[in-house]
C-alpha cells in the first residue's frame, strides 16, 4: 500500500465516520457487555440469595431517578445528624475550655507571670487550641463514622456510578468521584487517590480539582457559618437549615469541580475521557465495633492531632502578630488594613482574608486566627458559647452576607500546604502546583466577588 | 507528566524477547482482569524457579517465563492485569500492543468463575484480535464455595474457544490448560471464536472499510478488529497504524521512536 492509498483511505475512513455518528465507542461497549451478559446468562447457575439482594439494592441506588435524589437526602441527613449532634457537646466543651483559661489566668496572675507571657501561652496558644478541639471535635467524631459506615458499606462506588455521566460529560473521568469522596476525609488523600486514574491528562484535572470538596479541616468552619448566620435565619428549622445550607455548599463544590474540569479539558488538558469499568462490590454490613475504633482513631483522632501540632505554633505566631506595634497599630491591624479593601469587593474583610493567608498551613486554624485577630481589637469578651462567638462577629460588622461568602472562600480558596506539598510530589511539576493553588484562590475571588455585587446591587444587605 | 510510548518498555521488552537464546517453540500471552489469579496459573505453568524476568515501566510489569510440555519449549508472558482493551490506561495498550504485534502463538484469557460475565468482557475483546484464544475458567474452587455453577461445556461452545476449568491455588487442571495450548499452538484444530456482532449499521460499514484494505495488505492483525480501530481512533493514530502496516507488514514495529497509539 502506497502513500496515495493511505489518503484514499484515510477520506474514506472521514466519510464512514460521518455516517456512523460520534459514539461508535459506546455502541462497540454496549454490544460487548450485552453480548457477555447473555452469554453468562446462558450458563452460569448462581444460588446465591445474597447477590440477588445487592442487585435488588442497586437497581435502586444506582437508579437514573433515584440515584441522585437518594446520594442527597444520605448526605444532607448525614449533615443534618453531625451538626444536631453536635451542637450540644461543642458547647459543653467551649464551656469547659473556657472555664479552664480562667483558672489558668488565676494561675497565672499567682505567678507574677508576666503580660506577655500570659497573653502567648493563655490567649495565644491555649485559646487556639481551645477553638480547635471544641469547633472540631464534636462534629468530626459524628461525623466520620457515619462517613466510615457509608464507605465499608460500599456505598461509595454506587455514587462514583452516579456521578459518571456528568463527569463524562466534563471530559474527566468518572473515577474522579472516589477521589473526591477521599478528599472530604483530607485533600491531600484525595491528591494521592488520584493515582487510580491511569490517563495522566484526566489524573491531573482530578489533581487540580480536589480542593473543592470541603475536607475535614473546612467543614467546621462551614457547621459553625451554618450554625451561627445561616440556620437562625429561619427560626424553627434551625438545625435542617444549616444542613441543607451546607449540602448545598457541597453541591456547588461539585459543580465548579464539573466546570472548571470542563474547562481544563477544553483547554490546558485537551483530550476525550477514557472508558473504565468499575467494581461495585457487594454490600457488606459493617462491623460496627471496629467501625467505630477506625473512624475515631484514625480519621477523628489522627485529624486533630495534626490540627492541635498546626494550632499551637499558629496560636502563638498570631497572637505575637496581634501584639507587636508598628506605628502606633498593631502588625495584624496593619496588614488587614492593606487588604480591607479588597476584601470588601468580595464581601470579606481585612481581617478574614489575613486569616486565610495565615490558615495556608492547615485549614483547621483559619477561623480560630481570625476569633484572635477580632479579639486582640481589645473587646474582651467571654467565648464561651456560640451566641459569644456571633455577637463578636456581628460587633465586627458581620451579615449573612459575609458568613456566605467566608464558607463560599473556605470551599474553593488554595489548598493548604500540606495539600500543595502533595500536589508537587505526584505531579512533578512546579507549573501545576501553582495552577493547583492559582486556579482555585481565582475561582473563589470570583465567585465571591459577584455574589457580593449582586447582593449589594439588589440591596439586600 | 506525559507516558512516552517508551516508558511502557514494551518495544525493547519485545526486543530481548524476540533475540533471546534460549529456543521456544512458542509464545504464549496470558491476560486476564486483576485479581484473577493470573499470576498464580503463570507461577503454576511455569514452576516458581523458571527464568523469570520482571520488566518494569512506570506502572507496568511483564514477566516471561518458561515451561516444558510435550518435548516443546513454550515461553510465556504475564500481561498486565486489564479489565477491556479499548481504553487508554498505559496497562490495557501494553496488553493490546503485546497481543497484536508481539506475535503470540496463542492467548490465554485467565477468568474468574465467580463473576464470569465481567470476565467475558475482555475474552470477547482479545477473541477480536486474535482467533487463537484459550479460556482458563480458573477459581473454580471459590465458584463452588459460592455455590456459582458454570456449564463450561456449553461456554465453550458459545464462544468457540477452548475452556479449561481450573483452580491454580491448587494446581488443579493445569496439565489439561496445557493440553489445549499445545493443541492450539500446533493448530490440530481450527478454532472459529464466536465475536461479537454489532448493529447492522455499523456491521455494514465495517465491511465495507475491511473489503477495501484486506485485498491490499495481509497483515496477521484481524482485519475486521482494525477497521474498527481504523474508525475508533483519531487521525494522527490512524496515520501511524497506516505508516506501520505499510512499513512493516508483519514485523515488530522498527523503532521505538515511531509512538503506535491504535
Amino acid at each position: 500500500m502506497n502513500i496515495m492509498s493511505t489518503d484514499r483511505l484515510i477520506t474514506k475512513i472521514r466519510m464512514l465516520r460521518e455516517r456512523i455518528g460520534p459514539n461508535l465507542r459506546d455502541r462497540v461497549v454496549s454490544s460487548i457487555y450485552q453480548h457477555a451478559e447473555k452469554i453468562s446468562r446462558n450458563v452460569v447457575q448462581k444460588n446465591e440469595f445474597k447477590q440477588d439482594l445487592d442487585i435488588c439494592i442497586d437497581n435502586i441506588a444506582t437508579s437514573r431517578i433515584f440515584g441522585l435524589p437518594l446520594m442527597l437526602l444520605l448526605l444532607s441527613g448525614i449533615l443534618w445528624l453531625t451538626i444536631t449532634g453536635a451542637n450540644y457537646p461543642s458547647q459543653l466543651l467551649a464551656k469547659l475550655f473556657f472555664g479552664i483559661e480562667d483558672q489558668l489566668t488565676v494561675f497565672f496572675r499567682f505567678l507574677n507571670a508576666p503580660d506577655w507571657l500570659h497573653g502567648l501561652l493563655v490567649l495565644g496558644i491555649y485559646r487556639t487550641l481551645a477553638w480547635v478541639v471544641s469547633v472540631m471535635l464534636p462534629p468530626m467524631a459524628i461525623f466520620f463514622p457515619l462517613f466510615t459506615f457509608c464507605e465499608d458499606l460500599g456505598y461509595l462506588p454506587r455514587v462514583a456510578f452516579n456521578l459518571d455521566h456528568f463527569f463524562k460529560k466534563a471530559g474527566a473521568h468518572g473515577k474522579q468521584v472516589l477521589t473526591m469522596c477521599m478528599g472530604f476525609g483530607c485533600n491531600a488523600a484525595g491528591v494521592i487517590a488520584c493515582r487510580i486514574i491511569e490517563s495522566p491528562r484526566e489524573r491531573l484535572i482530578a489533581i487540580l480539582t480536589n480542593n473543592f470538596v470541603p475536607c475535614n479541616g473546612r467543614f467546621p468552619t462551614l457547621f459553625a457559618m451554618a450554625a451561627i448566620f445561616i440556620g437562625t435565619l429561619v427560626n424553627n428549622s434551625h438545625n435542617l437549615t444549616a444542613s441543607l445550607f451546607v449540602t448545598g455548599v457541597i453541591i456547588l463544590g461539585i459543580m465548579i469541580t464539573l466546570l472548571v474540569s470542563w474547562i481544563l479539558s477544553k483547554s490546558l488538558l485537551k483530550g476525550i475521557p477514557s472508558s473504565f469499568t468499575l467494581e461495585l462490590p457487594p454490600y457488606r454490613l459493617p462491623k460496627i465495633g471496629s467501625l467505630l475504633v477506625r473512624s475515631v482513631i484514625d480519621r477523628t483522632i489522627f485529624v486533630l492531632i495534626r490540627a492541635v501540632i498546626v494550632a499551637i505554633p499558629a496560636g502563638a505566631f498570631t497572637w505575637i502578630f496581634a501584639n507587636i506595634h508598628v506605628g502606633g497599630i498593631t502588625l495584624i491591624d496593619l496588614f488587614a488594613s492593606w487588604l480591607q479593601d479588597f476584601g470588601r469587593l468580595i464581601g470579606l474583610d481585612g481581617y478574614i482574608i489575613v486569616a486565610f493567608i495565615l490558615g495556608l498551613p492547615a485549614n483547621e486554624i483559619v477561623l480560630p486566627i481570625l476569633i484572635m485577630s477580632y479579639l486582640s481589637q481589645g473587646a474582651m469578651l467571654e467565648l464561651d458559647s456560640i451566641t459569644a462567638l456571633r455577637d463578636l462577629l456581628l460587633s465586627n460588622g458581620w451579615t449573612w452576607l459575609t458568613a456566605l461568602n467566608m464558607s463560599l472562600f473556605s470551599l474553593l480558596h488554595f489548598p493548604c500546604a500540606t495539600t500543595l506539598l502533595t500536589i508537587h510530589k505526584e505531579t512533578q511539576s512546579t507549573k501545576w502546583s501553582l495552577l493547583a493553588a492559582l486556579i482555585p484562590t481565582g475561582v473563589a475571588i470570583i465567585v465571591c466577588f459577584l455574589i457580593t455585587q449582586v447582593a449589594h446591587f439588589f440591596k439586600l444587605v | 507528566m506525559g507516558l512516552t510510548r517508551k516508558s511502557t518498555g514494551i518495544y525493547t521488552f519485545l526486543e530481548e524477547f524476540h533475540t533471546d537464546s534460549s529456543g521456544y517453540q512458542a509464545i504464549i500471552a496470558l491476560a486476564g482482569n486483576p485479581n484473577t489469579g493470573k499470576s498464580t496459573v503463570f507461577n503454576g505453568l511455569t514452576g516458581l524457579n523458571q527464568h523469570t524476568g520482571n520488566w518494569p515501566g512506570k506502572t507496568v510489569t511483564l514477566a516471561k517465563g518458561f515451561y516444558q510440555h510435550k518435548g516443546k519449549q513454550i515461553a510465556l508472558v504475564d500481561l498486565p492485569g486489564t479489565y477491556s482493551l479499548l481504553a487508554q490506561s498505559v496497562e490495557e495498550q501494553v496488553a493490546r500492543d503485546f497481543i497484536c504485534f508481539g506475535e503470540p502463538d496463542a492467548v490465554v484469557v485467565v477468568t474468574d468463575a465467580t463473576c464470569l460475565e465481567r470476565n467475558l468482557n475482555l475474552t470477547l475483546q482479545i477473541m477480536e484480535i486474535t482467533s487463537q484464544v484459550v479460556m482458563c475458567l480458573n477459581l473454580m474452587d471459590e465458584a463452588k464455595r459460592k455455590n456459582i455453577h458454570i456449564d463450561h461445556e456449553k461456554l465453550a461452545k458459545l464462544l468457540g474457544i477452548p475452556i479449561v476449568p481450573t483452580a491454580a491455588r491448587s494446581k488443579e487442571g493445569l496439565s489439561a490448560l496445557k493440553d489445549a495450548i499445545d493443541q492450539t499452538v500446533s493448530g490440530g484444530k481450527r478454532l472459529r471464536p464466536k465475536t461479537v456482532c454489532y448493529d447492522q449499521e455499523l456491521e455494514t460499514t465495517l465491511a465495507e472499510l475491511t473489503s477495501d484494505f484486506s485485498s491490499t495488505f495481509s497483515s496477521r492483525i484481524n482485519s475486521r478488529w482494525l477497521a474498527l480501530r481504523l474508525l475508533d481512533s483519531d487521525f494522527t493514530m490512524v496515520k501511524q497504524i497506516l505508516r506501520y502496516i505499510n512499513k512493516t507488514g508483519n514485523n515488530l514495529p522498527s523503532s521505538s521512536e515511531e509512538g503506535l497509539d491504535l
